[in-house]
């Protein structure tokens, strides 16, 4: 038993409702009490989605409990058949149906229905939301193509060029309350499309179970979102020969060995080296003069598994920044994700405790936080800016504007939203020059609002509880006291640095064996940490 | 009596009880709402709790996992230790709420012997209570009810003369009906919930009781055991309907009709005037109340008396004859009531009837503006203060806005 005041990951059949949702003429009978229909307003309110998810809740009820709740089971999946004429259906159960152990899947299959039918089994006391869309995805293509012809040995992937036709490739993953899946699928296509390469299947978003039988035809599998898509791409690959791409083209550099990746597995010549330069505003933005404040930036990053592990190579390679903490909440991408923070010199942080990575985000002290929508609140609470990498969603992550995160526009999009939390170079320089003159005494009004531009009396949010007792406790020793005098020097900080001049100035009183700290303490412990 | 009560049964689209936590948190700050379920009942009060949240919640989950199921680990010992826990992280909280579920509904886990246990051990620092929120025994509001009865058996016994408020108003609207009460005569006026959790009203054979909301069979129940009256009389929806609640008081107290008339016209008067605009924008359209919340029936009635609204049909989760009868008499003949859901075929009812505005649970809303049908969360009406004659203007425009925006939309199409 473990106690959530708040959770990144929705049941597994949340994410099954993903899949079937994603899809045309999926219907997904869920054999779950009413309490479980709340997912609907997942897709009706968070994704502003004009229709209801394709599902048919079973809604037993307490009084049906000691009846046949099998018989229900059946008239519902009767009558979603009868009114949605699905081309396939999905039978599966929640939690507490898991319990009564009707089998709903086996009851469908009994039932002489005319049209494909998969049974789910999502575990809903071990797994989570993504493990289970992953799994419908993989056994929806399974169950759909078990009946096809399969030689693995057979497939070439460069047979398009003795069929003189384009290269083809699916693009797998891309799901509903993913992130910005609708427009990386836009993004992907053109990127393919100046390739050459032609898309045949994308699934599940809009894919039908006619495209779902035309799998097998293209050359080679795009695995757009190893969450959702990598069992099923791997099972492909077994099953017909058809090999899948590792690398996830978010960022300039991942776009780029992405591009190689497919070339050589369709056989073409290596893409060219400039065209990342070409094609994206990223390169240059970042080299740009005014980018130079982002020099070292430390940065934390905590989100998903595909998307922390682009954010981290972004921040280092393509913008300099110093990546000062990684984690994920997805335990299947733990792997990757621990060996990417290894190659940083850092722990990665597996864990799906809001509170624990809100801790480990104040103990980074970073100057940005990337991360999900609860960072941003912890964020916001440390006074620190932060930027959105990463589901669960929330109705700001659809906006109507196309906002892909893949390919050469993502690139754009990801410059933009994670540079302008921070505050841009002019400013920040003009602010550094004139920090001395009134209108500055207590800071700079921002973006950040009331937590950036304090007023006077205000207490200050990096001197929040939580930072202190952290400080205090490591050293086991007890808390030190800042003057007046020491209080007032530091407040002539910008607000942005004074967190971590805080910081600073406290571990170096703490070596010094100092208890009380002056101004002078604060100008001992500027001049010790620039040495 | 005379709508026309029907019945329903088939796949349903309410909220379970679990979501009455979301405004009974915001009731009693000093109380924690601990559900012991799945990780779906996590996930669904975080979802309809607004989108995210911007402090520490006052409610969390305990949930189950593999291990508990399987009997490797004691659930109730589990539940023991995770309760340890949360108590030392939050020692302000004063009284816990243990939240049966759906799945420790069925695997059966005795919530009453861990509230039990844990009240033994805690020695008066935290009461812990317990009831059930379970989707497979409970709609939406009928958390709440859960709730409260379970608070009903710790109210101290008093033969007192006081009238009991029961039900959760906002706060605001909850101080100015006391000032109403006091200047008709009734000075002892009470509330359940209250505003902290400890300070809870004594009941006994001089309380007299209003119901603030309709769905509150069980605490009416227990609250009659304990020798309360409850005061027959519509819910304080509406002007109309906040007048003949006060006036059920006022009687029991034997306050005369020039009291009460001095009292209450001008505040007729007002309403008649802040209901007007809204009367214009409402008056001769057609309304379709899905089941949620069972407000949908005192909803009904404002909206047809004193709005002008044509009633298409009214859903309700289910249909307790008794403590609606005041709200049925009300009805116009006829009025199409229908008690449960299929939701599939009320969906077709609608697309059929094309009513001007439909109020319904948020899983609906959007798909049907999509059809072009006006709606209105039927949530919202569970958080805003809407009761009382002041705040009948409020309530009305809740109905208007919808219809005013959808007229705004088609004008700009037209250019």
């Amino acid at each position: 038993m473990d106690l959530t005041l708040w959770t990144y990951e929705g049941p597994p059949h949340v994410g099954a409702m993903r899949i079937a949702a994603s899809m045309k003429g999926v219907h997904y009978v869920l054999h779950a009490p009413q309490g479980d229909t709340y997912a609907d307003l997942l897709f009706t309110m968070i994704e502003r989605r004009g229709q209801r998810p394709p599902v048919t809740y079973t809604t037993f009820q307490a009084r049906d409990l000691g009846g046949d709740t099998a018989e229900l089971v059946k008239r519902h999946v009767r009558e979603a058949v009868e009114r949605f004429e699905p081309d396939a259906l999905l039978v599966g159960e929640s939690c507490t149906a898991e319990l009564i152990q009707d089998q709903p899947g086996a009851l469908a299959c009994g039932m002489g229905l005319n049209l494909p039918v998969v049974t789910l089994e999502l575990p809903a006391y071990s797994k989570k939301e993504n493990w289970g869309a992953a799994e419908t995805l993989y056994q929806l293509v399974r169950g759909l193509l078990k009946q096809q012809p399969a030689n693995p040995g057979a497939h070439n992937p460069t047979a398009w060029k003795e069929e003189q036709r384009r290269p083809r490739v699916n693009l797998l993953g891309p799901s509903l309350l993913g992130f910005r899946c609708r427009d990386d699928v836009l993004e992907v296509r053109k990127l393919l499309d100046r390739h050459g390469i032609e898309v045949a299947v994308v699934m599940p978003l809009d894919a039908s179970v006619a495209d779902v039988m035309r799998l097998p035809d293209a050359d080679v599998n795009v695995c757009l979102y190893p969450e959702i898509a990598e069992s099923s791409c791997s099972w492909l690959e077994r099953t017909f020969g058809q090999p899948f791409t590792r690398t996830v083209p978010i960022g300039v550099g991942a776009t780029t060995d992405f591009l190689a990746e497919l070339r050589a597995l369709l056989g073409m010549e290596p893409p060219a080296s400039d065209e990342g330069a070409q094609q994206s505003r990223l390169p240059w933005y970042s080299e740009s003069v005014d980018s130079t404040y982002l020099t070292g930036k430390r940065v934390f990053i905590f989100g998903d598994g595909t998307h922390v592990l682009a954010a981290a190579r972004i921040a280092r390679r393509e913008l300099g920044f110093e990546v000062v903490g990684l984690g994920t909440y997805s335990r299947e991408m733990a792997r990757p994700v621990r060996a990417k923070a290894k190659e940083l010199g850092l722990e990665a942080l597996i864990s799906d405790d809001y509170l624990a990575v809100e801790a480990a985000m104040a103990e980074a002290a970073p100057e940005l936080v990337l991360g999900t929508q609860m960072e941003r609140h912890s964020a916001k609470r440390l006074g620190i800016p932060c930027a959105v990498i990463s589901t669960p969603m929330h109705v700001q992550d659809v906006p109507a504007r196309y906002s892909p995160q893949m390919g050469w526009e993502g690139a754009n999009v990801i410059f933009d939203t994670w540079v302008h939390p921070l505050m841009m170079g002019l400013e920040e320089h003009l602010i550094g020059m004139f920090r001395h003159d009134f209108e500055f005494v207590d800071g700079h009004q921002s973006h950040l609002g009331h937590l950036g531009g304090l007023q006077s009396g205000q207490p200050e949010p990096n001197a929040a509880p939580a930072m202190t007792a952290v400080a205090g406790d490591v050293s086991g020793e007890t808390t030190l006291t800042w003057t007046a005098d020491g209080e007032a020097e530091l407040k002539k900080i910008p607000f942005f640095v004074r967190g971590k001049v805080r910081r600073n100035t406290e571990t170096y009183a703490r070596e010094q064996g100092r208890g009380q700290i002056d101004s002078e303490t604060l100008y001992d412990a500027k001049a010790h940490f620039s040495a | 009596m005379s709508a026309n009560l029907l019945k329903e049964s088939g796949p349903r689209e309410v909220f379970c009880g679990l979501t009455s936590i979301v405004w009974l948190h915001r009731r009693m700050p000093d109380a924690f709402f601990l559900v012991v379920g799945s990780r779906t009942c996590a996930h669904l009060i975080q979802s309809a709790a607004g989108v995210m949240i911007f402090a520490e919640p006052r409610f969390g989950t305990a949930i189950l996992s593999e291990r508990d199921l399987a009997g490797l680990a004691d659930a109730h010992d589990e539940l023991k230790r995770v309760v340890r826990d949360l108590l030392a992280r939050r020692p302000e909280i004063r009284t816990l709420f243990l939240v049966g579920s759906c799945p420790s509904e069925v695997i059966k886990l005795d919530l009453a012997r861990a509230s039990e246990q844990l009240n033994q051990e805690m020695e008066g620092r935290v009461r812990v209570v317990n009831y059930s929120g379970s989707g497979i025994e409970t709609t939406f509001t009928q958390g709440e009810d859960g709730a409260l009865s379970a608070l009903v058996p710790m109210l101290p016994t008093s033969t007192e003369r006081q009238l009991l408020l029961v039900g959760t108003l906002a706060d605001a609207v909850e101080d100015r009906l006391i000032t109403l009460f006091k200047r008709l005569g009734i000075d002892t006026v009470r509330s359940l919930p209250p505003r902290q959790s400890t300070d809870l009203p004594p009941v006994g054979p001089g309380t007299k009781v209003l119901l603030c909301q309709p769905f509150l069979s069980d605490t009416t129940r227990r609250l009659r055991d304990r020798g309360a009256e409850i005061l027959p009389a519509p819910y304080p929806l509406g002007a109309e309907g906040s007048r003949l609640w006060m006036e059920a008081a006022a009687q029991a107290w034997d306050i005369n009709a020039a009291q009460i008339r001095a009292t209450l016209d001008p505040l007729m008067e007002r309403a008649r005037l802040a209901l007007e605009p809204h009367r214009q924008k409402l008056a001769g359209k057609r309304i379709f109340l899905l089941p949620e919340s069972q407000l949908e029936l005192p909803l009904a009635r404002f909206l047809q008396r004193e709005c002008g609204m044509d009633l298409v049909e009214v859903g309700t989760p289910y249909l307790n004859r008794d403590l609606m009868r005041s709200e049925l008499e009300l009805l116009p003949d006829g009025t199409r009531v229908m008690e449960g859901q299929h939701v599939e075929q009320q969906l077709d009812r609608v697309r059929d009837a094309r009513p001007d505005l439909v109020v319904c649970g948020m899983g609906l809303a959007n798909p049907l503006e999509a059809e072009g049908i006006a709606t209105k969360w039927s949530i919202e009406l569970v958080f805003s203060p809407i009761h009382g004659i002041d705040q009948a203007g409020e309530l009305a425009e809740l109905f208007s806005r919808p219809l005013h925006r959808h007229q705004l939309l088609a004008a700009g199409r037209q250019c």
